[in-house]
């Protein structure tokens, strides 16, 4: 499935594995938290990269002790209502301090595109028939953040505006 | 609340989407905006034929909200047995001059 | 930006405003949008009408529209769309209730209704009207967005905020920079279910925190005279009634954003997701123990970079700008002229008795406007009523007027002097029922009449409670009585906070009533309890008043219908409603 960075599709070297297929011995692929801890070892062994995927009712902690060996985390949204991996991005980030790849992915609307990257999120899995202009769109449709959260443009929050009467750079 | 339809005469009720106006599934599967030319389906395949229609017209982006009620046949027309139903059909009873019942005689 | 309706300069001698050249609005204690937040309003609603777009063109389905169309407050009722537009804490300028006039006028049929979250809701939109009908509101610095959906809601709080005599701190400014976080929250926007914040800054409650997901009591220390808040958690209406439990006793001021981030995440992490009417915080709190759920709540604060969502001071006294007083006068406590009113005018007086509140400043007063005419619906208001109230917003109390969560408006600092003659224009228009406080002062949700998930109606036995009780003598004698009626178990009546509560249930196909008794919305916040076995339509207004003849014949010199049921309890009350039966 197509993913997006940035609103743009991209090259994705990753491989997203189902419990029951074989481990390939070489490439980055993303496996389940129940298979990261079964087999954990087999898979460190490998040299290429490893990404796990969690459930939404799956949180952060889950994967804490085990995030330097991780390049990437995979957020699932069930349903694009249940809003858990919003949160599960932001402590990633914010209480983990996990500097690799956050993806999301299942059912994701665009109209949650720039949210997600305010949690910390790099990049959408979005299903082909579902690509199209709205992804770039929605990151550009609202320039202004009323909070502090995470992303690229963010560390502040236009609250703080009323400080200097600007809002920091 | 909805009250899910049980008896053999049904009537297929939706929203239309881009004004939100009460309608029925009338004969020839045209829209309507009363409630007494709904059309009645008899039987639990005329009801399911009837409901998948309207579904797709929902995926036509032509309505919103279908869903199934019980009616019976009036001399006045179809007429809904649920007091929720009816009320679809009229307006608020405490605006009188609003809604459906404005535009015709009171169902 | 186009100001089609600018406020008009009345002639009037004695108001500062004019005298000033300024609007007349231009001490009304709105918060006043700068660039950023202009910026960011007109995005919204472009945002919007690109999503109705995409929506009518078939990109998005219903399902994934409707938590949008919600998120800006545009609901699919029974017989049309309606949209609910925030009042931030209930607070309106004369140029914002022209402008809402305008809308009812334009673009829907006449009339809006206040609700008991402060909103207005509008029956009647189109959908293709909506993106510009949110451009008219943005004009004018207002929004839907976050009236409904599953995030957190328009924050509510006292209507006296600013001017009442028993207020400590005035919450106005808080309630504003929680609005601000809150909006748009990137976390907190798909959470398990609706999530409403309330705040008051008086020790009587008029804000009924403590039915709210999150209750702030604002306080100030006083050994070190800062500013914070009593935080109350998990409390709701709704199918299954909680009143909140306390958090914390004291978050300071600059504590207050990190503390609810530290709260909606442990809510958005563990709230039930596998069933709508389990996934209030009230439940979470609830099937999982207040002491755990506070314990997660601490352990998620201890860690959060707390830094990062200090509320420095400079935004405070920022914002605090927007809610200064306005250049109230130095007047004699004694109006002359208001106590020669009284006397020769009863009606008047009548009026004075139930509709004002003492206002800090002398010579001032709190007026209460009642949108519960007898016979009316409770919350309506047409568009000619709202001119008329804005005109007389800005003649007599600074061009400013608020919503209260019962539904009725409020002039916050009337001059003594000037009440007789706003009484009288207020009078004229329909607009000056002396029942603020009293039996016909009923809270009813909009029910079978508009409400998709209603039972029964509620308006209409709102109206007929009303008129059985028509008499205004009647009434002032039996003194302070809360009504409150919802149509189904969602309580948006808020019948389980009502001394007398009404919920409408469906009976086989008939609309049929319970009575609830006890319960209160104030500092003393109680849930109420059903007395017994439902009513029919007919049946409920007589079982009304069989209950209240029966506080008649019971009080005791003084008392008032909640008191005299503290003292007594219940069964005299059942045994008069189903002796006979
Ligand atoms: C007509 C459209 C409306 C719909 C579809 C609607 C829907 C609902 C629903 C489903 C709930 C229960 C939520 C829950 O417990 O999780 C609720 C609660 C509530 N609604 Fe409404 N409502 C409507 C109108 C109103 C109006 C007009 C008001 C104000 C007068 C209002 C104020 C409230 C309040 C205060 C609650 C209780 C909050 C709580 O549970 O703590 N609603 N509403
Ligand atoms: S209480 Fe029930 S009937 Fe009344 S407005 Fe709310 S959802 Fe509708």
């Amino acid at each position: 499935m197509p993913v997006l960075d940035r609103g743009l599709p991209i090259d994705d070297r990753w491989t997203d594995l189902a419990d029951d297929q074989e481990i390939p011995a070489e490439g980055a692929i993303i496996v389940s938290l129940e298979r990261w801890r079964a087999e954990r070892d087999a898979l460190t062994a490998r040299r290429d990269a490893i990404g796990v995927r969690l459930k939404s009712n799956q949180l952060a902690t889950e994967l804490a002790a085990d995030l330097g060996a991780l390049s990437l985390v995979a957020l699932e949204f069930p349903k694009f209502r249940d809003g858990r991996a919003f949160s599960a991005a932001r402590e990633l980030r914010e209480r983990f301090d996990y500097k690799g790849e956050i993806r999301a992915f299942g059912h994701i609307i665009p109209d949650q595109y720039l949210f997600l990257t305010r949690v910390g999120v790099d990049t959408v899995v979005v299903p082909a028939d579902r690509v199209g202009p709205a992804w770039a769109h929605a990151l550009k449709e609202i320039s202004v953040a009323f909070q502090p959260a995470l992303g690229r443009e963010d560390g502040t929050s236009v609250l703080r505006r009323h400080l200097k009467g600007t809002v920091p750079a | 609340m909805l009250v899910k339809a049980k008896g053999t005469q049904q009537s297929v009720a939706a929203s239309r989407l881009l004004d939100g106006e009460a309608v029925w599934l009338g004969a020839g599967n045209i829209w309507v905006e009363d409630v007494a030319l709904a059309a009645v389906f008899d039987g639990a395949d005329a009801i399911a034929e009837a409901l998948a229609f309207a579904k797709a017209e929902e995926k036509r982006q032509i309505v919103v909200d279908v869903y199934p009620l019980d009616v019976e046949i009036t001399d006045q027309g179809t007429r809904p047995t649920h007091l929720r139903e009816r009320l679809k059909g009229i307006g608020p009873t405490v605006r009188r001059d609003l809604g459906k019942q404005a535009r015709q005689p009171a169902a | 930006m186009t100001e089609m309706t600018g406020p008009t300069p009345m002639p009037d001698t004695h108001s500062p405003a004019i005298r000033s050249n300024q609007p007349a609005d231009a001490h009304a204690a709105v918060y006043r949008y700068d660039e950023f937040d202009k910026t960011f309003i007109f995005e919204r609603v472009e945002q919007f009408r690109a999503q109705v777009e995409r929506r009518l063109k078939g990109e998005i389905t219903e399902e994934e529209f409707k938590p949008i169309r919600l998120m800006n407050g545009l609901y699919l009722q029974l017989h049309a769309y309606m949209l609910r537009v925030a009042v931030p804490y209930g607070m309106l300028s004369s140029t914002q209730v022209r402008r809402l006039a305008r809308i009812a006028r334009v673009y829907d049929k006449g009339y809006g209704h206040f609700t008991t979250r402060q909103n207005i809701q509008f029956n009647w939109p189109k959908l293709e009207d909506v993106p510009t009908i949110l451009r008219e509101l943005a004009e004018v610095d207002m929004h839907a967005i976050q009236t409904s959906g599953n995030c957190i809601r328009n924050v509510t709080t006292d209507q006296f905020c600013g001017a009442a005599a028993d207020e400590l701190v005035d919450p106005r400014v808080y309630a504003e920079i929680l609005r601000q976080w809150s909006t748009l929250h990137p976390e907190f926007t798909y959470l398990p279910r609706k999530f409403k914040i309330a705040i008051t800054g008086s020790p009587n409650d008029r804000a009924a925190v403590q039915v709210h997901d999150i209750g702030l009591i604002a306080k100030k220390d006083e050994v070190t005279g800062r500013v914070g808040f009593t935080v109350y958690v998990g409390g709701g209406q709704g199918r299954t009634p909680y009143l909140a439990v306390k958090a914390r006793d004291f978050v300071p001021v600059e504590e207050i954003i990190g503390y609810l981030e530290a709260i909606l995440r442990v809510y958005n992490q563990l709230g039930r997701r596998d069933n709508i009417y389990k996934a209030r915080i009230k439940i979470t709190v609830n099937e999982m123990g207040a002491d755990k759920f506070i314990g997660l709540i601490e352990e998620e604060y201890a860690r959060l970079p707390r830094q990062k969502f200090y509320v420095d001071p400079a935004i405070v006294d920022a914002i605090q700008t927007h809610f200064a007083p306005p250049p109230w006068l130095d007047l004699p406590a004694v109006s002359d002229s208001f106590e020669a009113a009284k006397q020769a005018d009863p009606a008047f007086a009548r009026w004075t008795r139930t509709n004002l509140t003492a206002h800090r400043t002398p010579g001032y007063a709190i007026a209460t406007i009642s949108l519960k005419p007898i016979g009316g619906i409770p919350g309506d208001i047409e568009a000619d009523q709202m001119e008329t109230v804005a005109d007389l917003a800005d003649l007599y109390s600074f061009g400013e007027v608020r919503v209260t969560h019962e539904q009725n408006l409020v002039l916050a600092h009337v001059r003594q002097d000037d009440l007789y003659p706003l009484w009288q224009a207020l009078d004229a228009v329909g607009l000056g029922t002396a029942n603020a406080g009293l039996i016909s002062d009923i809270i009813a949700c909009p029910g079978l009449d508009y409400c998709a998930l209603a039972n029964t109606r509620s308006i209409p036995v709102a109206q007929r409670i009303a008129e059985r009780f028509s008499d205004l003598d009647r009434q002032h004698d039996l003194g302070e009585l809360k009504i409150k009626i919802s149509g189904c178990i969602n309580a948006c009546g808020h019948h389980h906070v009502g001394h007398i509560g009404i919920l409408g249930v469906d009976k086989k196909g008939d609309e049929f009533f319970q009575i609830l008794l006890g319960g209160d919305a104030g500092t003393n916040a109680a849930l109420g309890e059903i007395v017994g076995p439902g009513f029919d339509y007919d049946g409920i207004i007589d079982a009304v008043e069989t209950v209240v003849n029966t506080f008649v014949k019971l009080r005791q010199p003084g008392e008032i219908f909640i008191q005299t049921l503290a003292r007594t309890g219940h069964a005299p009350f059942k045994e008069a409603l189903y002796a006979r039966a």
